[in-house]
This record gives structure tokens, sequence and C-alpha cells, in this order.
């Protein structure tokens, strides 16, 4: 029987007699602390829901008066007048750059990640694990300012002729499709965001793989799985959860990374044509907004950043959701 | 155990490089400036002591800065915050009293946009005339960078079809013709427009529209409407010219110098004209005054075919209360922007990129700054 992490003997019942999941019986001493850490606790969790639900309600508060003064359809326009008289403006352009480029890093973060994980946790020697994780963990520390700076000054050299090699051998292909712009394109900030959700990637996976019972791997290896196929049927099956839980914090925050990604786009003028192409620019909801908001001067235009804001929350709402229910199946399944 | 202490140490000695590394790259001022600050201690002012806060413009910091420093070297116990977050911000923070002056790009808007009219809410919050006070003078350049070039002639027509994406190779017969003894290659040209909503682009767009209007038949405004590439603030647009091959941009002075970009000459009709202090300063003493009385609100001929005048450029003003509610902090701005004003503070600002005001606005500037009460 596989067990999942997170998941206790309480949660494995009802057992083959069919008596009820184990539950406390909320006993309480009646004692001070018991009283005061019990009320503490419950306060923290209150206080968190309400912070969420109130942003919720001040981000809509905020873009509803823009929103119906709209003159363009909010979600399927691809202009972005939010000022003047007749307040026009559409966040089809952010949106599909917001989510190209957060699947393009999680394409290259998610595999590359686990591998480091496995890597870390069942074949590196002992000697090498823990420097090895602090030294990824260390990548985690980085700040966002600096992975702009070093993006933009140093690995974009590096990436520009990979670019310019797909864009001249697989161009027909519309992902490919060639374009005028030189910096920051989709497909290298995703690249980017890539390396900056990487850690948050490995971090958790290696928790979780390292806490792989070790009867599981030993009764693998003793019907005589390779270490490949140990990992396949006891560690990966066991980190499943853990690993989608990594996905999407690391997804959560390349959607939202603002300050890198603001130093690295370009955006695209007006009336540019679209197109499918990752090697177009573009801007982010993340960076349209960080860049613009110096000059929110009256309270419509704020309110259309905000709206984009707004979609942004819903955005990472909907995937941490995906992630929810992904996991509880999954449990649902081994049990 | 020790293993894990080694890995610790050379964790330290990284977060240790990186932070040394970050402070290298955050201030690439010109190395003038060290001598433009000893140059100006000798403000003689009649210090305060206390805070004044003001913020607006980003366009204007570096000018500031200097100015502020200049003056704090004098008056020790004067303590004046300059937040660049800019000019919308800085107009908004005055209006709510958040602030005791603003910087901004473009004179207090007298007509109604977005709802407002800035000059009379800011009428309303001093409870007396608002004043826009020009006091720095910031050449907006034509940078760019081509293999190559290291001279190029252009005018307002060309200028205006380059940044429309109408011409798109250095080679065409346009630039040529400006340009008879430079070789012009044939690489394309990669424009870079502001892609934040700024005074640098309303100022050039402005010129444009001004001298072509033919050639440029978009609107004016803070947020670009030509074609191009869109990178984030001065900064990005220079650093993005500086690594491409064919690229040109519209910049402040100063990140054109710091970048070591070449610079546009400007040929308005009677001859090429470089950018300089004072061909920058030529344009602003031609400029209408529109602000009735003290209120020094420009409007700048980007038009001029005055001769040896660089018609780009951006005035940032201080917008003050002509009477302050506390008399107190109408005394500090007053102190402090005599000081701004004075032939030594502004003749330092070149350095970083500005031009002084010309003497004919200098003059009515300090008229008015001593008419703040």
């Amino acid at each position: 029987m596989s067990t999942v992490t997170g998941v206790s003997a309480a949660d494995e019942l009802p057992g083959p007699d069919g008596r009820k999941p184990l539950t406390g019986d909320r006993a309480s001493t009646g004692r001070l602390g018991d009283r005061l850490f019990g009320g503490a606790a419950t306060l923290s969790g209150v206080i968190v829901i309400a912070m969420v639900s109130l942003i919720a309600v001040f981000l809509l508060a905020q873009a509803l008066p823009a929103l119906t003064n709209n003159s363009e359809n909010f979600l399927t326009s691809r202009v972005w007048a939010p000022g003047g008289e007749k307040p026009a403006f559409g966040i089809l352009e952010f949106l599909w750059t917001t989510v190209a480029a957060s699947t393009i890093a999680m394409l290259l973060a998610v595999p590359v990640g686990v591998a480091v994980a496995l890597f870390l946790t069942q074949y590196a020697p002992m000697w090498m694990r823990k420097p090895a994780a602090s030294l990824v963990d260390l990548l985690a520390a980085i700040p966002s300012i600096v992975y702009g700076l070093w993006g933009l000054m140093t690995f974009r050299a590096f990436v520009k002729p990979v670019e310019q090699f797909l864009q001249d051998n697989f161009g027909w292909f519309p992902l490919f499709a060639p374009t005028k712009i030189t910096g920051g394109t989709i497909f290298f900030i995703g690249i980017v965001l890539a390396i900056m959700v990487l850690p948050i990637v490995t971090a958790l996976s290696r928790e979780v793989f390292d806490q792989t019972p070790v009867a599981h791997k030993e009764g693998a290896l003793a019907l005589g799985a390779t270490r490949w196929e140990m990992i396949r049927t006891a560690v990966l099956p066991f980190g499943k959860p853990g690993v989608i839980s990594a996905s999407m914090l690391a997804l959560g925050r390349a959607l939202g990374e603002t300050i890198a990604v603001t130093f690295l786009v370009s955006a695209l003028s007006d009336g540019t044509d679209w197109t499918w192409s990752l090697f177009n620019g573009g801007e982010t909801f993340a960076s349209k907004i960080a860049n613009n908001a110096a000059e929110f001067s009256n309270p419509s235009k704020t309110g259309a950043y905000i709206a984009a804001g707004l979609v942004l929350f819903v955005l990472t709402f909907v995937v941490n959701s995906i992630a929810r229910i992904v996991i509880e199946r999954r449990k649902a399944f081994t049990e | 155990m020790s293993v894990s202490r080694v890995s610790a140490i050379g964790a330290l000695a990284l977060t240790g490089a990186l932070a040394l590394s970050a402070c290298a790259s955050e201030n690439p001022a010109p190395a003038g400036n060290t001598a433009g600050a000893g140059g100006t201690a000798a403000v003689n002012a009649d210090c305060f002591e206390g805070d004044l806060k003001a913020e607006g413009s980003s366009a204007q910091k570096n000018a500031i800065d200097e100015a502020i420093s200049a003056y704090q070297t004098a008056c020790g116990d004067a303590n004046i915050d300059y937040q660049p977050s800019g000019s919308g911000a800085g107009i908004k923070q005055f209006i709510a009293k958040q602030v005791d002056f603003a910087g901004s790009d473009s004179a207090l808007k007298t007509e109604e946009k977005d709802g407002i009219i800035e000059s009379e809410e800011a009428k309303n919050s001093c409870g007396s005339d608002a004043w826009n006070l020009p006091m720095v003078t910031g050449p907006v350049a034509i940078a760019y960078n081509v293999e190559g070039v290291d001279k190029l002639v252009l005018n307002a027509d060309v200028a205006a079809k380059i940044f429309n994406g109408e011409i798109t190779t250095w080679d065409d017969a346009a630039i040529a013709e400006l340009n008879k003894d430079v070789k012009l290659p044939s690489t394309p040209i990669k424009v870079y427009f502001r892609s934040d909503e700024s005074g640098t682009t309303e100022n050039f767009t402005k010129y444009l529209k001004a001298a072509a209007p033919e050639a440029w038949p978009h609107e004016t405004g803070k947020k670009w409407t030509g074609k191009g590439e869109g990178k984030e603030k001065s900064a990005g647009v220079a650093t993005a010219t500086q690594g491409q091959d064919g690229a040109i941009t519209y910049v402040e002075w100063s990140y054109a110098q710091q970048n070591q970009l070449a610079m546009a000459a400007i040929d308005s009709g009677s001859g090429p004209v470089e950018l300089t202090a004072e061909s920058a300063g030529k344009t602003v003493a031609t400029a209408q005054q529109v602000g009735t009385g003290n209120d020094l609100a420009l409007k700048i001929d980007y038009a001029t075919k005055e001769e040896g005048a660089y018609p780009i450029v951006l005035v940032t003003y201080e917008i003050v209360c002509s009477k302050y509610a506390d008399a107190e902090t109408g005394k500090k701005v007053k102190s402090f922007l005599k000081s701004f004003a004075s032939d030594e503070v502004q003749g330092s600002l070149t350095t970083q990129g500005y031009a002084p005001l010309p003497a004919e606005v200098a003059t009515k500037v300090k008229a008015a700054i001593d008419a703040i009460s």
C-alpha cells in the first residue's frame, strides 16, 4: 500500500471493518495555555482568509467603475488606452504574454527541477547532498532584480543565437515565426523565469523525495528493480502530489514575477500585428502595472490597471484550485 | 558538520560578492559628478532647519539631487527629500498636501483632462495660486548606435519618419541626403521607445508634431504612439540602444552621455546643431510664457528656426503655492529654490546632463521665487 505525504493513519480509515475515520474529540483541558493556543491558531486562519477575501473585494470595487466605462471588450481587446475621455482597454495581449512565458518557464523548470531533486536525493554521494542542496536554495535567495540585470546584461547574448536558429529553421511553425523584436522576447523571459522558479521546484521536490519510506525503496530493490525502476515505482508516485504543489507555487511566482520581467520585456508599439510567435515582445500583467504605476493620475485609469491586476489574481487562483483538485484526486486514487 | 560549515561560508562569500556588484552598478554617474558637487559649495542661502518634502518628475532627479547636496553643504540642519516617483504622482501628492512642492515635466494643465483640472485643484489645495517655475532644462537626445557612423544629422521630418517606421534602413536616401559625407550602412533601423508613460515621450512627440506635422500624424502624449520596441524607462532604452547595432532612440541627455551613445545633430533649417548646454538653452530662451504674472509656464517653440538652437528640450517645473498656508513652509521652499535657481547651482548642472536656465528666464524665475510667501 502506498502512502501520501501529509496523510496520516487517520486518513486511511475507514478500515475493512467499516469503522469511522479517527477524529480528535476536540478535548481541551480548559487551561489558559490550551485556550490561548487554540484561539491564536483559529485567529491566524481567519485573518488569512479575511485578507484574501478583502483583497478580492478591493480589486473588484476599484475595477468595476473603470470596467463599466470601458468602450472595448475587456477580455478580447488588444488596445490599452485607459486614460482620457473614452477609456478603452483590453487585456488579451497581457494574458497571452503572461501565460505563454509562464508555460515556457514551467516546461523547462519542472522536469529539470525534479531531475535535480532526484539527483540530490537518490544519486548524489552523501557528502555532496547537503552543500549542493544549499546551493540550489541559494538560487532562490537571489533577488529578482539581480535576475533582471543579469538577464539583460549577460544572459541575453547566449539566448539570442538560439532564437535566431529557431527562427531561421523552424520559422514556418507559428510559435517560432520570425519577428523584429531584438530584446526581451516571450521565449527569453520564459527561460529567465524558469531559472528563477527552478529552486522552488527543486527544494520542495527534494523534501518529498527524501520522505519516501525506506521500506518502499528497499522493497522495490529487493524485487530486482534497477535504481531507475525503483525511482519510477517508489519515489515518483510517492512524491507526485508534492511535485504538483511545488510546480503550482512556482507557477504562481512565474505568473506574478514583476521586477525581473519589467527589466526584460520589450513592449509592442500600438497597432502591431498579432502573431503567435514566442519571439514577439509584449508585457505581462505585472510588468505593465509596475511600469506605469507612477502615472495613475485618476481613478478610472487606476481602475483599468487594477482590473488587469484582478485578472492576474483570478488566474493565479484558478491555477491553484486546479492544483488542489489534482492533489485531492491523486489522494483518492492512492487510498 | 564541517562540510556544511564550508558551504555556509561559500554562500556568505557569494552573497557578499553579489551585494558588492550591485553597489558597483548602482550609480553610473559621469566623472564630472564630484567636481560639480565641489564647485557648488558656495551657496549662500538663508538656511532653514527641519524637513522639506518634494516629489515628482524623475527627469530632474539628478539635477535636484545636485541642488540638494549643494544646499545641504551650506545648511547642515536642512533636510530635503525628493522622491522621483513621476510627474503625475508628484502633482497628485502636491494637491493632496503630502509634499511641499512638486516637480513636473509639464506645467499644471489648465484644461480638463481625465476629469480634473490640475491648476484648479492645486489652487484649491494651496488656497492661493499655484505657480509653475521652470527650473531645469533637460535636453532630449536622439541617440543612435550604428557601426561606423559617429556623426549624424537629422531633421524633424526624417526623424519623424524613422520613429514612425517609414524609413527602415540606415542607407535610406532621406538620411543620406542630410549626411552627404558619411558612409551609411544598410543596417535595418531598430527604434526603441519608452514603454512607460513619460514626460520625455511627451516632449519628443510634441517636437515631432510641431516641427514635422505631416510626417508625424500621431497624437502627442506621455504614451508612445509611434513604432518600435518598448523598453522600461530611460535606462532601459539607453541600454538597449547600446547593445544593438542599428538602434536609435530618444533619451535624456545624461543617459546618452553616460552610456556613451552617439547623438544626432538637428538641422531645423539653419544648419546642423549639436546638442550642447548652450544650444538647448537658446530654445528655452525663445519659449513664450503662457502663464500670467509669476506663473512662468512656458510654451516651447519646438519648430524654432533660431540659429544654433537645439529644439528638443524638456523643461521641468517646480510647482509651488504662491502663498503657503504655513508661512514657515513657504520660507523653506523659497530658501531652497533660491539656491536652486542661483547661477552657481544652475551652472553645475551641465555635468549632470542638464542645461542651465538661460539668463532671461532665470531672472524671471528668481523674481517669482522672491514673491513666494
